[in-house]
């Protein structure tokens, strides 16, 4: 099968034309037409100037199977990272039972190429049960069909500090990362959302911000001891984006990674208590948002990861305190950036692709995924209308939950088609789906 | 006014209508027939899922004196315990006919949920929801504190009020200072730090940390309810501790200005936030609260259910008129 793609815009704004073969982009250049010698057939696909970007790369991601498959499967999320531009996403191990196994892994790992929208690269637990009580084997899940290589009890914090110790120490045999769920557990007993003017107002339990940077300090100072490689999940705070900063300064091993969400949205909206809005860790106010912008733009934060956790309706049309953490975010990820970042002129569209497909790539080792558009590299590709908005239907979502902050939200950025190993898997014809 | 939420919603004008509202029904409530036909044939559901036996009686009382058919409903051995959805509940209730639910919930925000989410069509009353607001507290603190101090008609511009104790978890305090602040009182907020939201500052009202360097000055000294189990989290180190500090005691009590008054929204713990001397004082106006707790809930129902209906009623006769 090889393709011919047209008149595609890469970010340094030349337009040119590329042919695929094999899953490879062979040649670059202009005016392709199709061989008409080779036996096999061309498809061409004029992108008519659209921007064509390298696939986009999620390390943080929900997909709920095995266990809740009635808020999401492999196969839905799949559907959902490939209309989001995603050729390789991450679920985390919060599955049931949870991803602290070979088998486990191997599972999600198969049931991803069985959909074969995209990578799915499963990240296994820490401790086993995700209790944080006892490594999981973490070398058998590192050596199995999944080649697992970032590890973490997401959702729950590896509070214990020895234990953190030797997983960060443990994982050096293998190139593996840890990474970690900042969230002091005892500073956040019952925590429901920011802790600040808005938490005093509405009554919740508030979540402050120095539960994430108490951990995150703890974490830095441990990986420099050990000499480790440390990834901080979903940075939210002002504070632990100067800790991250001050970490790196010093030459210490510390990767982060900031959601969609925290990028755009503050407590205020939780004045109304629809649990849509409800998530972990909780949103923050304008100046910890206008940090997280700094930090991402002058590259303290590495990545951008989704944090895409699907919910079933009745786990969200409750009141707060019953309602579940997390929000949908593989589908609206790149528009959201895309206001907040590039809308904003805080960074081009060459440095989004180094935060969502190259920087994650590199720090998972995903080698097939973050290739620059060159000749030779895997055609894991995604292709951008920047000119059009679009507005968010959570009942037309790929995803099996419809839980997304962004309902009714105008946001720019079409995601028109992504290739992922040179197929053809979203095409976005006559408007979004 | 659809539903009664939150003090937040209302305006000052709002706030003087409904306590207005119950100075009239108290004129009715003094004379030989109690009960007005108002809301004959109208249903109110106190939907409660605390247990709070004193707010629950509160309304029933109110909807009864108005001639409304009640119908209690526990969340304790009901099938709320058996896992019931909030939403469930609520479309059962609708689907029986509710005109109004007063409703009572640990969780803050649950009354708003309960308005906003669509679920049902009735008037929503919030009696208490976790440690967000319970306006109706407020408003009957409002009318007593009017009752006590006749010249304070259009607002409580000039009063220094101080509400001492637990604010972090007190639902009263929040609707409380949203009230006192819109009717332009003074507020001091007294607490030992622990008890103090991060983020209260604001909350446009004093802070102390001393009650003895403040109350002197007060006119009106509101004693919230202290749990002894708040000592279990480390809030404060011991019940004895709390109470030398922030309990009204007797050399407390003698410092007050002569025609301060004491509030309490009960029930009373005596002995550890109020001395004995301190709740059985002629400055306590505590069961004043609980009369005039019942007529302003009979206004708030009246201005939700009744006058709902009049509007309705006036605007159809305009219509045939023209």
């Amino acid at each position: 099968m090889n393709l011919i793609l047209k008149n595609a815009r890469l970010v340094d704004n030349s337009i040119v034309d590329l042919r695929i073969s094999d899953g490879k982009i062979v040649e670059i250049g202009s005016e392709f037409e199709a061989d008409s010698s080779s036996t096999s057939i061309t498809t061409t696909h004029d992108l008519s100037k659209d921007l064509l970007l390298p696939g986009f790369v999620d390390l943080h991601t929900h997909l709920r199977e095995p266990g809740r498959e009635d808020s999401e499967t492999v196969a839905t999320g799949s559907l959902a990272a490939s209309r989001g531009g995603f050729t390789a996403i991450s679920p985390m191990a919060n599955t049931f039972p949870v991803a602290d196994t070979a088998g486990v892994v191997e599972q999600v790992f198969s049931l991803g190429k069985e959909a074969g929208l995209c990578d799915v690269f499963p990240i296994g637990a820490v401790t086993e049960g995700l209790a944080g009580k006892q490594l999981a084997e973490l070398v058998a899940m590192a050596d199995s069909k999944a080649k697992v290589r970032i590890f973490s009890d997401d959702g729950k914090c590896v509070f214990d500090p020895l234990l953190m110790r030797r997983a960060l120490e443990y994982v050096k045999s293998f190139d593996g990362i840890i990474a970690q769920h900042a969230q002091e557990p005892r500073l956040t007993v019952d925590a429901q959302m920011n802790e600040g003017k808005i938490s005093s107002k509405l009554g919740l339990t508030g979540w402050p911000a120095v539960a994430e940077e108490a951990i995150i300090a703890r974490d830095i100072l441990l990986a420099e001891h050990v000499g480790s490689r440390l990834h901080i999940c979903h940075l939210t705070t002002a504070g632990g984006v100067e800790l991250v900063r001050s970490a790196k300064a010093r030459g210490i091993q510390v990767t982060a990674e900031v959601t969609p969400h925290h990028l755009l949205l503050t407590d205020d909206l939780v004045m109304n208590y629809d649990p849509v809005f409800k998530v972990n860790p909780p949103l923050r106010n304008e100046s910890d948002v206008n940090a997280l912008r700094a930090g991402l733009a002058d590259g303290t934060i590495d990545i951008v990861a989704t944090d895409h956790a699907p919910h079933p309706s009745e786990d969200k049309d409750c009141e707060w305190q019953a309602a579940a953490f997390g929000m949908l975010g593989l589908e609206t990820a790149l528009s959201v950036v895309v206001k907040a970042m590039i809308e904003t002129k805080l960074i081009d569209w060459s440095k989004l692709v180094d935060v969502m497909s190259i920087n994650p790539a590199r720090i998972a080792g995903y080698s097939e995924h973050g290739q620059k558009i060159a000749l030779g590299s895997i055609a894991n590709l995604t292709v951008i209308d920047i000119s059009s908005n679009w507005t968010v239907d959570r009942n037309k979502m790929a995803s099996k939950s419809k839980n997304t902050p962004f309902h009714g939200m105008s946001l720019p950025a079409l995601v028109k088609k992504t290739f992922f190993n040179g197929k053809l898997v979203h095409d976005l014809v006559g408007g979004k789906q | 006014m659809k539903h009664l939420l939150s003090i937040g919603d209302l305006e000052p004008s709002g706030i003087l209508s409904i306590l207005d509202t119950a100075k009239q029904l108290s004129l009715v409530s003094d004379g030989p027939m109690k009960k007005l036909p108002t809301l004959r044939g109208r249903t109110v559901v106190n939907l409660f899922f605390e247990d709070s036996t004193r707010t629950r009686i509160s309304f029933e009382s109110a909807a009864k004196r108005l001639s409304a058919d009640v119908i209690n409903f526990s969340a304790k051995g009901s099938s709320v315990s058996k896992g019931e959805s909030l939403k469930d509940t609520a479309q059962t209730l609708q689907a029986m006919g509710a005109d109004a639910v007063v409703i009572r919930h640990s969780a803050s925000g649950a009354a708003q949920r309960l308005a906003d989410s669509g679920w049902i069509s009735a008037h929503v009353i919030n009696a208490g929801d976790g440690t967000h607001e319970h306006p109706t507290q407020a408003l009957l603190d409002a009318y007593t504190i009017r009752e006590k101090f006749p010249e304070l008609v259009k607002d409580f511009a000039g009063l220094e009020v101080a509400i001492v104790g637990d604010i972090l978890h007190s639902r009263v305090a929040r609707s409380n200072v949203l009230l006192l602040n819109k009717l332009g009182a003074r507020v001091t907020l007294v607490a030992p730090p622990t008890l103090l939201p991060v983020g209260v500052e604001s909350w446009g009202v004093n802070v102390s940390y001393n009650l003895d360097s403040i109350i002197a000055k007060m006119d009106v000294v509101m004693m919230l309810r202290i749990q002894g189990e708040r000592m279990h989290d480390s809030f404060f180190p011991s019940a004895r501790e709390y109470s030398r500090n922030f309990g009204l005691d007797s050399v407390r009590l003698a410092s007050l200005k002569s025609k301060a008054i004491i509030m309490h929204p009960g029930p009373m713990n005596r002995g550890l936030e109020i001395s004995a001397e301190g709740a059985d004082s002629l400055k306590s106006v505590v069961l004043s609260q609980v009369s005039n707790g019942v007529l302003v809930r009979m206004a708030v129902l009246y201005q939700l259910l009744a006058s709902a209906d009049e509007i309705e009623s006036v605007e159809s006769v305009e219509k045939v008129a023209k």
